[in-house]
């Protein structure tokens, strides 16, 4: 069970590292606009 | 022989589908040899962009968004140069250089932009002018963002691609506004996300800690999981949780009562505690239910704000399409500036249909009539022929291209300072302390007493350190977590409901102002009445109606579209347009039609039979028109504003709910009373000058006789704005000017009076659903403050409990009656 002193501060690294990456997306705007993307997806490459 | 009020006969049309916007193509504009139909020139122009530019794809998209349920809307083109655009100071206003990059890039606001095939469309257009180098349509906002290289290619050039494809761009304004709130939802999002991993990772380690209490669980587990929770605790306090501590301080400041006082309480109570409690190794910790009740109360917030926002981006939207160009002339030339640029004493000139973009007086020996009902309310046209008559800036030219010399531009024109007048009302108003937050002063002291109380029992009966235990317990479960997102929720869950039905509210505490009956005051032109001119009264035979109509199709005057409205297919020849007047050939007769002045100098003589009919078309508010086949008057027409249809069984509503009605116009007073008459108002009143209307807004509002009674304003043109800012609800109807959209806190996107109505019973029903959610979060606040007193609450209990009531309320809001489809009754 010691095991846990480890894991779970690294558990925790992980979910920051993620609140990290989102504030980072939020910052770059990208939820600034939620109606667009959705349709642009829609069209063919060409 | 006399006939009143009828129905225009509905146009025969065969259902042909434009092959552009796909709507039903009119009878007359049937070309049977053609593959292609259109329903209008503006359809038929942007098809041949379209397939000339090998762009016939969009049809696939736009059939696959029918399929679908979108809605089509005809084309629209303006063919104008944008001239203007190309200007330097225009260019460095709108379009400031990228220094890395030297390309320009700026906000455009689209017209008519509603679906996946417009994305993929405007978005193509790097590909068809070199020089173009990205092209970023946001479809919620309408905002498109251009980015162009401005020696390769001219704005002005980007505009017109842009206008030829059905989209008319606009120079979006209020950047910096724009990107303040843009940098703010940032800033609220990344809050909501980092009390949302707090929150979820307290309760991880909660769960284990409460497992732990069931069986023994190791002193050194304990240990680590009540400092991680702390730890993270603390994060989600100090801040996404600074919110509720930066507010509970400005509320102290201002000594107003605000709900988040017994918040940042709750919070701060609980994180001094639950720090003093895992440093000392003795006690319980809260952290889990604090963090999560940060996190839920962000969320209620930032729902309502986006929610909000969506009625101020289409407010913006609006704004952005007022002129911002005029034709000035110079010598010989005609070059198009932006109206900042225009001086004094400035020549510029204003084609019939556009709207004038100064104060000024005609320039030479013109004629024409200028509509004024957005800045005066009268809804008669009024002949402008004199050098010394004064033309108002926002008023529409209506009969012939005129000249008009600058008298005052900007600011300094009458609609100017109407504006500054608005901006003076809003500015002034009193906020409404919405009730949640008067809860909350009273709600603080119940706690407070009730946590000193008990903290006082405990030490008398077992000692200081139960004692501080159970006040903390108390004090954390009384922390309003369910109070706090009654309002923002059921006030959200309403405005979007009010969103899909055409109804944009722009502050929360709108609805609210709306809950109880007060004094509905209307304005007439626009909002009463459809403000377009219609056949009311008809004497004569339908003959010569259907010859008048044939002739009235080549006359541009609103009294003249009024006869034409039902042409039928009779050819008239040799017209020839008068100032009062017009006359025309069908069937071999010469008819003249126009003003008693006209027949009269047509040397047409008037029977003395006839006065009769004339009089009661002035007394009921009507202009006469006259009608002589050949030398003989042969028929009279009156011609008048409609009322709306919806309006008589809009205001009926009202009444069954209590509201009292009355007019407020700028219209002639017998015009006034003639509509009022109908639709049984008895307060009505005419001939009001904007500061007129206003005073009797702040007049009415002050009168103690109606303390804590709403006084509604309702209305469209810029003569109501600052009597929409003044009132306690301003309600800005469809098709109306931008000042008072601006000023007013709703804005109708439907025309007609229901949604006037509809807005007013669903405030009510709003309300009552706040009621609901603030009595049921009042409930489970009393029932856990007593068990806390009594000693029963501990984390566990508090981390169950909580989620509990907030979810109690969520569904409460959710579940709300308030703004449905077909429930305006």
């Amino acid at each position: 069970m010691s095991v846990l002193f480890i894991v779970l501060p690294l558990a925790l690294v992980f979910a920051g590292g993620g609140v990290l990456a989102f504030i980072w997306a939020t910052r770059r705007g990208q939820f600034d606009d939620l109606s667009t993307p959705p349709v642009r997806i829609l069209h063919d490459e060409d | 022989m006399t006939t009143l009020l009828r129905e225009p006969i509905a146009a025969l049309t065969e259902r042909v589908a434009c092959s552009h916007c796909g709507l039903p193509v009119p009878a007359s504009l049937l070309e049977p040899a053609a593959k292609d139909q259109f329903c209008c020139a503006g359809c038929r122009t942007v098809y041949s962009v379209i397939h000339s530019c090998r762009l016939d794809q969009y049809y696939d998209y736009l059939r696959r968004d029918r399929e679908a349920g979108g809605a089509s809307a005809p084309a629209k083109i303006t063919g104008k140069a944008y001239r203007e655009f190309d200007d330097p100071t225009f260019q460095n206003l709108h379009a400031p250089p990228n220094p890395a990059t030297s390309a320009r890039t700026i906000d455009f606001y689209l017209e008519n932009v509603h679906c996946a095939a417009c994305v993929w469309l405007v978005e193509k257009i790097p590909a068809l002018l070199p020089g173009i180098v990205e092209s970023r349509l946001s479809l919620g906002k309408q905002l498109l963002q251009v980015t162009f290289l401005d020696r390769r290619v001219n704005l002005s050039a980007i505009a017109r691609l842009l206008d030829s494809l059905g989209y008319p761009p606009h120079p979006a304004r209020s950047t910096t506004a724009r990107n303040i709130r843009t940098a703010d939802d940032r800033r609220a999002l990344i809050r909501i996300g980092v009390a949302g991993a707090c929150a979820g990772n307290t309760m991880l380690l909660a769960i284990a800690l409460y497992a732990g209490h069931a069986s023994s669980m190791d002193p050194a587990y304990l240990l680590l999981f009540r400092y991680l929770s702390m730890i993270i605790g603390v994060i989600a306090l100090a801040w996404p949780g600074s919110t509720f501590f930066r507010g509970a301080s400005a509320a102290l400041r201002t000594r107003t009562p605000h709900l988040d006082l017994p918040i940042a309480l709750a919070l701060a109570v609980g994180g001094v505690a639950g720090l003093i409690s895992t440093l000392s190794n003795r006690g319980d910790i809260y952290f889990d239910s604090l963090s999560v009740l940060v996190f839920l109360l962000l969320v209620g917030r930032f729902l309502q704000r986006r929610r909000q926002a969506l009625a101020e981006d289409a407010v913006e939207l609006l704004f952005s399409l007022t002129p911002a160009s005029a034709r000035r002339i110079t010598g010989d030339s005609i070059e198009e500036v932006p109206i900042a640029a225009l001086q004094i004493e400035d020549i510029v000139e204003v084609l019939p249909g556009e709207s004038l973009p100064v104060d000024g007086q005609l320039a030479g020996d013109f004629s024409t009539t200028v509509d004024e009902s957005l800045l005066t309310g009268e809804s008669r046209p009024r002949s402008k022929n004199h050098s010394d008559a004064l033309l108002f800036a926002g008023t529409v030219n209506l009969t012939s291209p005129i000249r008009v010399r600058v008298l005052a531009a900007g600011e300094a024109t009458r609609v100017g300072k109407l504006m500054r007048l608005v901006a003076d009302c809003a500015s002034r108003r009193a906020p409404l302390v919405i009730l949640a937050d008067r809860i909350a002063g009273w709600f603080l002291a119940a706690v407070l007493l009730i946590a000193v109380s008990a903290f006082t029992y405990w030490c008398l009966a077992a000692g200081a350190a139960v004692a501080i235990n159970h006040a903390v317990a108390i004090l954390i479960v009384a922390c309003p977590c369910a109070l706090g997102m009654a309002t923002p929720l059921a006030v959200t869950v309403a405005i979007g409901r009010a969103a899909k039905r055409g109804i944009l509210i722009k502050g929360g505490d709108t609805l609210e102002r709306l809950a109880k009956p007060g004094l509905l005051l209307l304005d007439k032109t626009g909002t009463l009445t459809t403000g377009k001119m219609s056949l009311q009264y008809w004497h004569g035979d339908q003959e010569t109606r259907d010859a008048v109509a044939a002739i009235e199709v080549h006359a541009t005057h609103p009294i003249a579209r009024a006869l034409a409205d039902d042409a039928m297919p009779l050819q008239a020849s040799d017209i020839h347009q008068h100032t009062h007047g017009i006359s025309g050939t069908v069937n071999s007769i010469r008819y003249h039609i126009g003003t008693r002045r006209f027949i009269e100098s047509q040397a047409i003589s008037i029977p003395f039979a006839w006065q009769n009919h004339l009089d009661r078309c002035t007394s009921t508010g009507l202009s006469p028109v006259l009608i002589a086949a050949g030398d003989q008057l042969v028929s009279i027409a009156g011609i008048g504003d409609t009322l709306r249809p919806d309006a008589a069984a809009a205001l009926d509503i009202l009444r069954t709910h209590g509201w009292q009605l009355a007019i407020l116009s700028g219209d002639h007073p017998d015009v006034v009373s003639r509509i009022a008459g109908q639709l049984n108002i008895t307060d009505a009143r005419g001939a009001l000058l904007p500061e007129q209307k206003l005073a009797r807004v702040r007049e009415l509002m002050s009168d103690p006789a109606r303390a804590r009674r709403p006084v509604v304003m309702v209305g469209d043109g810029i003569n109501d704005a600052a009597a929409l800012a003044a009132a306690s609800v301003g309600i800005a109807v469809h098709g109306g000017a931008e000042a008072s959209l601006a000023a007013a806190a709703i804005y109708l996107t439907t025309p007609g009076l229901s949604g006037v109505a509809h807005t007013i019973v669903a405030a009510k029903r709003t309300v009552r659903a706040i009621h609901r959610c603030l009595a049921a979060s009042i409930a489970y606040n009393a029932l856990f403050v007593t068990l806390a007193a009594c000693g029963w609450v501990n984390p566990l209990v508090a981390a169950i409990f909580m989620p509990v009531s907030s979810l109690t309320v969520i569904s409460l809001a959710f579940t709300a009656r308030t703004f449905k489809k077909g429930a305006a009754t």
